[in-house]
């Protein structure tokens, strides 16, 4: 009986024959979709950003692939080194960050700044990733299987929360929890989690909401609950975000025609707004073409964890591609007022090194995981084995 | 160890799905979100879009002008130069502001002014550096305004008032609407009124006919951006503004004028009117004040000049004054008297100087008496002794009835505020509002004009126009048409032949009370006049021993007013005109001026030149560079 062997590419061509080119294709296409709306927003100009932009996704996309070719053997490594030093640098953006619009998220390093908590979506899910490769199933629900996790998801959402950023704290825990999910939690464990939490939310509704959060968060649930509360102020840019999306109607006002982005209806256009953008010169054709290619990008990240042998594998790309489904729903959520706002941008559309870049180093990591697949890194190999 | 790696493996493929699941609900919630913003309620949301991008700047009309009845302006609009400083132009304000003061002063309060607007305005809004620049300060800046930052030369349209004080009463002016005014306007107008710069009527014709005279707002599209920043102009589908209509007066400019200055200092009111039809050709109140003042705000001070001067220069006389018509009244009296047939014309009355009724001597303006006095010669005379008993004929209903017949009391309407209705009164009027009966002394002060009659000065001209044409003419301000000659009153010719006879004698024939006149002073034209003196004070008999005697001993406001009415040519009368000097001390005040400004009208006769009438068309002058 021929016996099918399913090899693993070793040298650099025969990697780069597995690469997954219809996936690094669709995020050509948000890459595109980016610059462009950056060059519209500035006006039909290609700076401020339309040029950095595309600067950037080329730097990423060549970073991305070249992140691919490395064996999991690697990753498995360098997993927790990285965690840790993206958890030195949120310590450090503490001491030495950059501050704007009032949380401390930046740290300077001459020609670059970057967002530690950018940096830890990707450190976050390879530490995961890393734990779980190691632990027997049968382990993931008892106390020693539990503990390590918590505390590797806790500490980065403490220190993000201080920023404060409650978005990306929000993200990061969703992140951990599919990951244990995925890691094969067992179901009575998330039932019993599931009625605590319902018991919560009944609790909160009994108490009620303005005696358990500030007057300031209040404000933001009762502006995103009613528009017309406050609405030249906190409301403002929440409604004005529905008029610039409402307004492009079915085909879009037309590419560069855009009124609302260009007369400044909305500030910071070219970063977490900028789905209404777009929405308004492509009208609904244009934003649920975004939605679909990033709904493929997903199908076939979920593809590629599907396909890999190790556990490794599997839980980094699923907790990657949760990672981004979460960034593009909370995004657009956000835009359309589906959501309170909290400022997440849209992957590879919206203006922003870092997240370009992290985004592209997680996608990296996802072809990596399709070239090796059928790698199958040994197990218990200790902490940098 | 097979068997359980692929069950895990399928675990694994299981949770995977089922978190797809949960992103696929999630992504169709985005999509019918999407669905619903962009396609379902689009047409909601581009309204607001365009509520955001667009604007519509009034563009405010230009104010039609009020001419005189030759198209003479008397209020038109004038251009002014201003110079504007927009902060978000310039990086330095003082910069520019030094730039600009090598062409022109800028004090420091200006420029602490200025500083402080720019801290409170929007950084686009313009802020006025100068107003009212002269043409040569405004061309050199003009010239070099392109190489300073921030600074734009402009230009403003103001009211102007040519004629300055000579029309103030009749035009009023405009002012910067309070929150009254836009209270009392039209909702719809409240954006106009609310235009930076905009004015409307606050007195006189201005608010008078402030419909006409705006005009309406155009509108001129524009894209803001959300600071509110024009960032062009749409002009094809912009509105342009309907400009105001021009509004003629009767009144000629040049009678007008110099009857203002005729009268000079006094504390006097002049009107001069077409006997045949009513329209008034002046309308003088003196002192006047400078209507120009009010345009931009008057100060405090000029205010309280005009505010504290006991001539009181704000008050419209010529209308809303009233005072008792004296001996003027007599031609009324006279009217009634052959009319109603109570005394033959030629029927002599013996004049003592006093005579007595009851218990009360009443006395003639002349102590020695005339003697034997006609129609006639009591008219030309002025005799009061005639008139106490022509008045006791008639009784007191016959004179209030020929009164009202000749204008006393009548609420004209002359489409502008304030015209006083004076008094003509009666025995119900007494009782009504003074708990009185009425009593035959009563009949014998109204008999000479001494009573309770008052009479604004408007109403004494139309008093006049009617002795002199026997026509029931009204008086008109505005000239919207050929006005044609009134009705006849309905009082026989000869009785009118009559009064009018006893006038001209007052000029004309020796004893008259103004013969020393020496008539108009035109080859040919003879006129026609009464004088009247309307008593302010009695000297008491104790002053008298004191030596006061004379009107001149007596201070300013305790003086009589001094009155004539008048008309040429006596023989086919066109003009009256009438002038009331308060606290003139006497008629003699009051004759001369008269009689020249009546002079300049029969002289210039503008009645019968061509002039023009009021077009329904709007004013075709538009103001800009």
């Amino acid at each position: 009986m021929a016996v099918f062997r399913e090899t693993v590419p070793r040298d650099l061509p025969g990697k780069m024959m597995e690469i997954n080119w219809s996936l690094v294709l669709l995020l050509g296409l948000l890459g595109v979709a980016g610059v462009a709306m950056l060059y519209s927003l500035a006006g039909a100009e290609w700076n401020p950003w339309a040029v950095r932009h595309a600067l950037r996704l080329g730097v990423g996309f060549t970073g991305m692939l070249i992140v691919a070719m490395f064996p999991p053997r690697f990753w498995i490594g360098v997993a927790y080194p990285i965690y840790f030093g993206a958890l030195l640098l949120l310590v450090l953006v503490e001491f030495a960050g950059v501050s704007i619009n009032g949380a401390q998220r930046w740290i300077d390093l001459g020609p670059l700044r970057l967002q530690p908590s950018e940096v830890m979506k990707v450190a976050l899910v390879l530490a995961l990733a890393r734990f779980y490769h190691d632990l027997p199933t049968e382990k993931v629900t008892s106390l020693s299987g539990l503990i390590p996790p918590m505390m590797i998801i806790g500490a980065p959402a403490a220190l993000i929360i201080g920023q404060p950023d409650l978005g990306t704290t929000l993200l990061l825990i969703a992140t951990g929890l599919a990951v244990i999910f995925m890691a094969g939690l067992s179901w009575w464990f998330i039932l019993i989690v599931g009625v605590l939490g319902l018991m919560g939310v009944v609790g909160i509704a009994v108490v009620g909401l303005e005696n358990i959060l500030a007057e300031y968060q209040m404000d933001r649930v009762r502006a995103f609950t009613n528009p017309d509360f406050d609405p030249l102020g906190i409301n403002y840019h929440p409604n004005q975000a529905v008029i610039t999306l409402g307004s492009g109607g079915m085909t879009g006002k037309g590419y560069l025609e855009g009124t609302q982005s260009k007369l400044g209806f909305l500030p910071e256009m070219q970063t977490d707004y900028i789905f209404t953008a777009l929405g308004e010169e492509f009208g609904f054709v244009g934003g649920i073409s975004v939605l679909a290619i990033n709904a493929l990008i997903m199908a076939q990240g979920v593809g590629v964890a599907v396909s890999c042998k190790s556990p490794f594998l599997r839980l980094l790309t699923m907790g990657l591609i949760t990672t981004y489904a979460l960034y593009v729903f909370i995004n657009i959520g956000m835009v359309s007022r589906l959501m309170p706002v909290v400022g997440v941008p849209l992957p590879l559309i919206s203006y922003g090194g870092t997240v370009v870049l992290s985004i592209l180093v997680a996608f990296g990591l996802i072809l990596g995981a399709h070239i090796h697949r059928n790698a199958e890194p040994p197990r218990g190999v200790g902490l940098f084995g | 160890m097979r068997a359980d790696r692929q069950e895990q493996e399928l675990k694994f493929t299981r949770r995977a799905l089922l978190l797809s699941g949960a992103g696929a609900l999630g992504f169709t919630i985005l999509g019918a979100r999407l669905y619903a913003l962009q396609v379902l309620e689009s047409e909601r949301y581009r309204l607001l879009s365009e509520d955001n991008q667009f604007n519509f700047q009034l563009t405010p009309p230009s104010r039609g002008r009020i001419l005189d009845r030759f198209g003479v302006s008397v209020a038109d609009n004038r251009d002014s130069y201003r110079i504007l400083l927009t902060p978000e132009g310039t990086s330095d304000i003082d910069l520019s502001l030094d730039l600009l003061s090598r062409y022109m002063t800028i004090s420091q309060g200006r420029r602490d002014l200025i500083h402080r607007r720019a801290r409170q305005n929007r950084s686009f809004q313009p802020i006025t550096v100068a107003n009212d620049l002269d043409w040569q300060t405004f061309s050199t800046v003009n010239l070099y305004a392109p190489d300073i930052p921030g600074i734009t030369p402009d230009v403003e349209e103001v009211r102007n008032y040519p004629y300055g004080e000579a029309f103030a009463h009749v035009v009023g002016y405009v002012q910067t609407p309070n929150e009254n005014d836009i209270a009392n306007d039209h909702p719809d107008a409240e954006r106009l009124l609310r235009q930076p710069g905009f004015r409307v009527g606050k007195n006189g014709v201005e608010i008078a006919r402030e419909h006409d005279l705006r005009g309406a707002a155009g509108a001129l599209k524009t894209e803001v951006d959300a600071a509110g920043r024009i960032i062009r102009e749409i002009p094809d589908q912009s509105v342009d503004p309907t400009q105001g209509m021009d509004v003629v007066l009767t009144l000629d400019a040049d009678i007008q004028r110099f009857a203002s200055e005729r009268l000079g200092d006094e504390s006097a009111s002049a009107v001069v009117i077409d006997v045949n039809t009513g329209e008034l050709i002046a309308l003088v109140s003196n002192p006047s004040f400078d209507p120009n003042l009010f345009v931009r705000g008057i100060s405090s001070a000029d205010y309280a000049r005009y505010r504290d001067n006991d001539h009181r220069p704000l008050y419209h006389k010529s209308i809303q004054g009233t005072y008792p018509p004296g001996s003027t009244f007599k031609a009324v009296v006279a009217a009634a008297a052959l009319e109603h047939g109570v005394i033959d014309p030629d029927e002599v009355v013996r004049c003592t100087g006093s005579t007595r009724l009851g218990n009360r001597d009443f006395h003639c303006w002349r102590r020695e008496g005339h003697g034997p006095v006609n129609l006639h010669e009591a008219v030309k005379t002025s005799c009061d002794i005639y008139f106490y008993e022509v008045a006791e004929r008639l009784g007191i209903d016959r004179i209030n009835e020929m009164a009202a017949r000749f204008g006393i009391g009548e609420e004209f309407d002359l489409g502008i505020a304030g015209v006083a209705r004076g008094l003509n009164p009666s025995p119900a009027w007494l009782m009504a509002n003074r708990n009185q009966p009425w009593t035959t002394g009563r009949t014998y002060n109204t008999g000479i004009g001494q009573g309770f009659t008052l009479a604004s000065p408007l109403q004494l001209a139309v008093m006049t126009a009617r002795v002199a044409s026997g026509r029931a003419v009204q008086p008109s301000l505005f000239r919207n048409a050929m006005t044609p000659p009134a009705p006849h009153m309905g009082i026989s010719d000869e009785t009118m032949a009559r009064v009018r006879e006893g006038l001209r004698a007052v000029v004309h024939e020796q004893g008259g009370t103004s013969f020393s006149l020496g008539g108009l002073g035109i080859e040919g034209v003879e006129m026609a006049g009464k004088t009247g003196t309307a008593q302010v004070y009695s000297i008491t008999a104790e002053e008298r021993e004191q030596g006061v005697r004379e009107q001149e001993d007596l201070p300013w406001r305790l003086r009589d007013h001094g009155l004539f009415m008048c008309y040429a040519p006596a023989d086919n009368p066109k003009y009256a005109c009438v002038v009331v000097v308060e606290h003139g001390g006497g008629s003699s005040a009051a004759t001369r001026p008269a009689r020249d400004i009546l002079r300049r009208t029969v002289a210039r006769d503008p009645s019968s030149r061509p002039g023009v009438f009021a077009s329904l068309a709007p004013s075709t002058t538009r103001g800009g560079i």
